[in-house]
């Protein structure tokens, strides 16, 4: 295996991981070139079980981009399976049976290539790519309403697509309501496991759309309401499932996956601004602490300060492009108002040729109505929406950076009631009460244990942050960009149609005589 | 370069005379041309120059100029109406006050609230209110001058003394505005002249023609003042929609110099592009006022001037009616009769002069709006046409050069990603 390794940065690891460990291929999430983690990826304190097969997945990666709402993992400079290579250079990677490439690698199956190939099969493969080269596709669809009256609610139809191993099928669909997906957020923000993670938060609750909505789907508010939450709560899982860690998840599979899911009690406390709040109760906490922490490296205080800016910028940003909705439709009404207007004065009009063009005149209008209309709707779920999504998200991350120092003050607590015992212990010792003494070194052990546990959680936890910052960053770059280019090309096809409009009226004024 | 709208401070340069013929179209002959050479706006008043180049022996010089202000535009305009000699014809309407207000309270407003922007922020929006008052000043001076070009064209009223007087007086015509009492003189004049417009408008007219023209001008009328407020309606809402781009795009700015990452400097990018999209939005709302609104509220005062010329008529017509039965009445007493004979003599002649002259205007009144129409609506879709070019142009550059710079994805499966938005899930089965 080493011997046709040559390309492959990461050295691969000995046999005995590859039964398991390929197993947990799933994340292809090798995507930190700059990963200072690279080297001590073995370490036991990295709270990431699959780490083992980390370096193995360089090779086998599959990649969980999801589709058009765009969130995109990391498939930049990922190298494929060599095995993947020879065994399909047609370059449509929909076969990326992972088992089928752990059983070629032993045989080394495969021959060394030039470090050229890689590159253009990536293209190739980018060039086909459609869903298929995903590793997990997840999609929410279907809203419909469920049950009547103030019990009502609605069920969104979850599908997922993949070709992990550890699901029981390759596509599979669920049905799925609100509370559900809060409730999946509710266990994953409590894991141990997964603190210092930036876990994405699914859409806030809205009692008076949701009211809305119960009394009657057909309004077109209601419409937009359940399209707004169903593009929401697309986002949210396309993040979930493109987070390596939170791909492993038993909830996560169980959500996507389990016919019947428990109803979720609990999300009451998700409610409205719910989110954001217990964000910022954390942070008082955190800077309600009377000792401040000696960072030996600044990155943790310029980063909290890098997001903390940011997140008010995109605010900023966020409110001038909603009051841009709200004037392109108040522009697409009274274009509307104004179209009929015109009609009506081209019918007064008693010159022919002037009476038709003013009647032209009010139907491009009428058309220039509906352009406005779409634009408005493109300004919002391409461009609001996302933005909206990143602030959340940037609060999240201040989140997990307030997860750390509260991780950092139970190891000070943890220290300065170890240091309490210690000194009940010598004072035992020097008042001579031999079984009071035994009680104390015991304390003092368990407080020992306690301390190590801390400061290793305390590390854990810092290098996770770390991670995570640098992976959300990718995937927040990216998203962002596409989303922009996406809203900026929404732009350009207005503008096309502006023109044919135009150029058909034209000739139309001209003919005036 | 459009209207100079984001220019320096050359109010009337040579490209800028576009907006004076925006809703007539008139011959300009030798004999007599006028127009308003430069303009000076002053705390709350407004001074035109009024330049006259003429042949015409009336005159001391063959080209002069003086400086009038707003009320002794109003002063002339006030002097044709009330000129029974000019009953016959469309008085061409008044042009409206110069109204800043608006303009200056945005002014204001922004320079108190100047300590809670930056600096930037503070340059870009007091130059869009510049420009705002620009605009408005512009169009101002443009109103004037159609005024003055219309009474110049016109065969008979550019014989009118007061209108030399107007155009040579080099000192002030002491014209004040009215006070109150004529103010409330007026009111009732106006209130007057509707109740009896009803009253006329129920008498039927002999002749097709004018019954025709009535039916027409007033269904006319209304429809264009309808058009007139919409269209002004929609116009702000696209303001608004390019003055929210020009937030948009300060705030990418904002957000691309946090920091020199790969995102800000994208972010860099597209901020300019909003600039140039803004600055094209802008524009395209500026043409619509000019080319559409203005035209619409033009001809709602010119409409309105016609409703009165018939007005006129049927008031003429119902004069010379009662004279009628007045010298019937008089020869069945056989008392009054000469008087009453002359009285019907002179409301039959000026009735025939007012028909006579008011057929011909109303034609006119028709030819010239057909032109005005075609004109205008030509420019409008050309400038639309140019606008949206140049906005496609635009956005297309800067879409390929982001692209380019961004890391992957690439091109073709981005585009496809974008299609695929709209069929929602269609690999789901």
């Amino acid at each position: 295996m080493a011997s046709g390794t040559s390309r492959n940065p990461p050295p691969f690891p000995t046999n005995d991981e590859t039964g398991e460990g390929l197993s947990n291929l799933a994340d292809g999430d090798s995507d930190e070139g700059e990963d200072i983690f690279v080297s001590n990826s073995m370490s036991p304190g990295v709270c990431q079980p699959v780490r083992g097969g980390e370096l193995p997945a360089g090779d086998a990666s599959s990649h969980t981009s999801a589709q058009s709402n765009g969130v995109h993992s990391d498939e930049d400079n990922d190298l494929f399976s060599d095995a993947q290579l020879s065994t399909d250079k047609s370059g449509s990677s929909s076969q990326k049976e992972l088992s089928s490439s752990s059983s070629s690698r032993p045989i080394s199956s495969f021959s060394p290539r030039p470090a050229a190939m890689p590159t253009t099969s990536l293209e190739q493969l980018e060039e086909e790519e459609d869903k298929d080269t995903f590793d997990v596709d997840v999609a929410v669809t279907n809203p419909e309403k469920v049950g009547d009256g103030m019990n009502a609610y609605v069920a969104y139809r979850v599908s997922t697509r993949t070709s992990l191993p550890m699901f029981k099928n390759r596509t599979f669909s669920v049905r799925r309501r609100f509370s559900d997906f809060l409730g999946l957020y509710e266990k994953l923000s409590v894991k141990q496991s997964l603190h210092g993670c930036i876990i994405p938060l699914p859409p806030e609750k809205s009692v008076v759309g949701m009211t809305k909505v119960k009394v009657g789907m057909d309004d077109p508010s209601s419409v937009e309401f359940v399209e707004r939450r169903r593009a929401a709560l697309e986002r949210y899982l396309q993040r979930v499932v493109a987070h390596p860690l939170l791909i492993q998840d038993p909830d996560v599979r169980e959500f996507l996956e389990k016919e019947d899911l428990p109803r979720a009690s609990n999300t009451q406390a998700l409610s409205g601004a719910g989110f954001l709040k217990m964000i910022n109760k954390a942070s008082e906490a955190v800077n309600k602490m009377t000792i401040k922490m000696n960072e030996s490296d600044t990155w943790f205080e310029d980063k909290l300060q890098e997001v903390e800016n940011e997140e008010q910028q995109l605010r900023k940003l966020h409110a001038v492009v909603d009051s841009l909705v709200n004037h392109r439709k108040e522009l697409c009404g009274n274009t509307a108002v104004f179209a009929k207007s015109m009609a009506m004065l081209g019918n007064s009009e008693d010159n022919t040729a002037l009476s038709r063009a003013l009647s032209q005149l009010a139907e491009v209008e009428d058309k220039m109505e509906q352009l406005h209309q779409e634009q408005a709707s493109s300004d919002f779920f391409i461009f609001a929406e996302v933005l909206a999504d990143y602030i959340r998200l940037l609060g999240a991350v201040r989140g997990c950076f307030d997860q750390r120092m509260r991780a950092w003050q139970r190891w000070q607590e943890a220290q300065s009631s170890l240091q309490k015992k210690r000194e009940v212990e010598a004072k035992l010792l020097w008042a001579n009460k031999p079984d009071k003494l035994q009680q104390a070194k015991e304390e003092i052990t368990e407080w020992e244990a306690k301390v190590t546990q801390y400061e290793r959680d305390f590390d854990r936890i810092g290098m996770t942050v770390r991670k995570e910052v640098l992976r959300f960053e990718k995937e927040k770059t990216k998203d962002l960009k596409t989303q922009i280019i996406k809203y900026l090309e929404s732009m350009l096809q207005s503008q096309q149609r502006l023109i044919k409009f135009w150029e058909a009226f034209l000739p139309e004024a001209k003919a005036i005589a | 370069q459009q209207e100079g709208l984001d220019d320096g401070p050359d109010f009337l340069s040579e490209e800028d005379r576009g907006p004076r013929a925006v809703s007539v179209d008139l011959q300009t002959d030798a004999t007599l041309q006028v127009d308003i050479s430069d303009a000076l706006s002053e705390r709350d008043k407004v001074k035109f120059t009024v330049h006259t180049k003429s042949t015409l022996p009336n005159f001391k010089q063959s080209e002069f100029s003086v400086v009038r202000q707003h009320e002794e535009f109003i002063w002339l305009h006030d002097s044709f109406v009330e000129n029974e000699d000019y009953a016959g014809y469309i008085i061409p309407p008044a042009p409206p006050r110069p109204d800043f207000d608006a303009s200056r309270e945005k002014l204001q407003k922004l320079g108190e609230g100047e300590g809670s922007m930056t600096k930037e922020e503070f340059t870009k929006m007091k130059q869009e209110l510049e420009a705002e008052y620009l605009a408005i000043f512009k169009k101002t001076v443009a109103m004037h001058e159609v005024f003055l070009c219309r009474v110049a064209a016109h065969p008979i009223l550019r014989k009118d003394l007061n209108f030399h007087v107007f155009l040579e007086y080099n000192q002030d015509l002491s014209v004040r505005g009215k006070n109150k009492k004529e103010k409330l003189e007026d009111f009732f004049k106006n209130v007057v002249k509707s109740a009896d417009g009803v009253l006329v408008a129920g008498v039927k007219d002999v002749d097709d023609f004018f019954e025709h023209e009535k039916t027409f001008l007033l269904e006319y009328h209304n429809r264009v003042k309808d058009a007139s407020a919409k269209s002004d309606r929609m116009i702000r809402s696209h303001k608004n929609a390019a003055d929210d781009i020009n937030r948009m795009a300060s705030s990418l700015y904002a957000l691309g110099t946090l920091d020199s990452t790969d995102l800000c400097k994208f972010f860099l990018k597209v901020s300019e592009l909003f600039e140039k999209t803004r600055k094209i939005e802008a524009r395209v709302a500026a043409d619509e006022d000019l080319k559409l609104a203005d035209l619409l509220k033009y001809y709602l005062r010119e409409s309105q001037a016609a409703k009165d010329l018939l007005y006129r008529r049927s008031r003429a017509l119902l004069d010379y009616e009662n004279a009628n039965k007045a010298l019937d009445k008089a020869r069945a007493k056989n008392r009054d009769v000469l008087q009453a004979d002359t009285s019907q003599q002179l409301c039959c002649r000026k009735f025939d002069k007012i028909s006579e002259s008011a057929k011909q205007e109303l034609i006119d009144f028709k030819t010239r709006r057909v032109a005005a129409f075609r004109k205008n609506l030509v420019e409008l879709a050309e400038l639309e046409l140019k606008h949206a070019k140049v906005g496609t142009l635009s956005v297309t550059l800067s879409v390929s050069l982001l692209m380019t710079s961004s890391s992957p994805p690439p091109l073709l499966s981005l585009s496809c990603r974008g299609t695929c938005s709209c069929c929602r899930v269609v690999w789901v089965s």
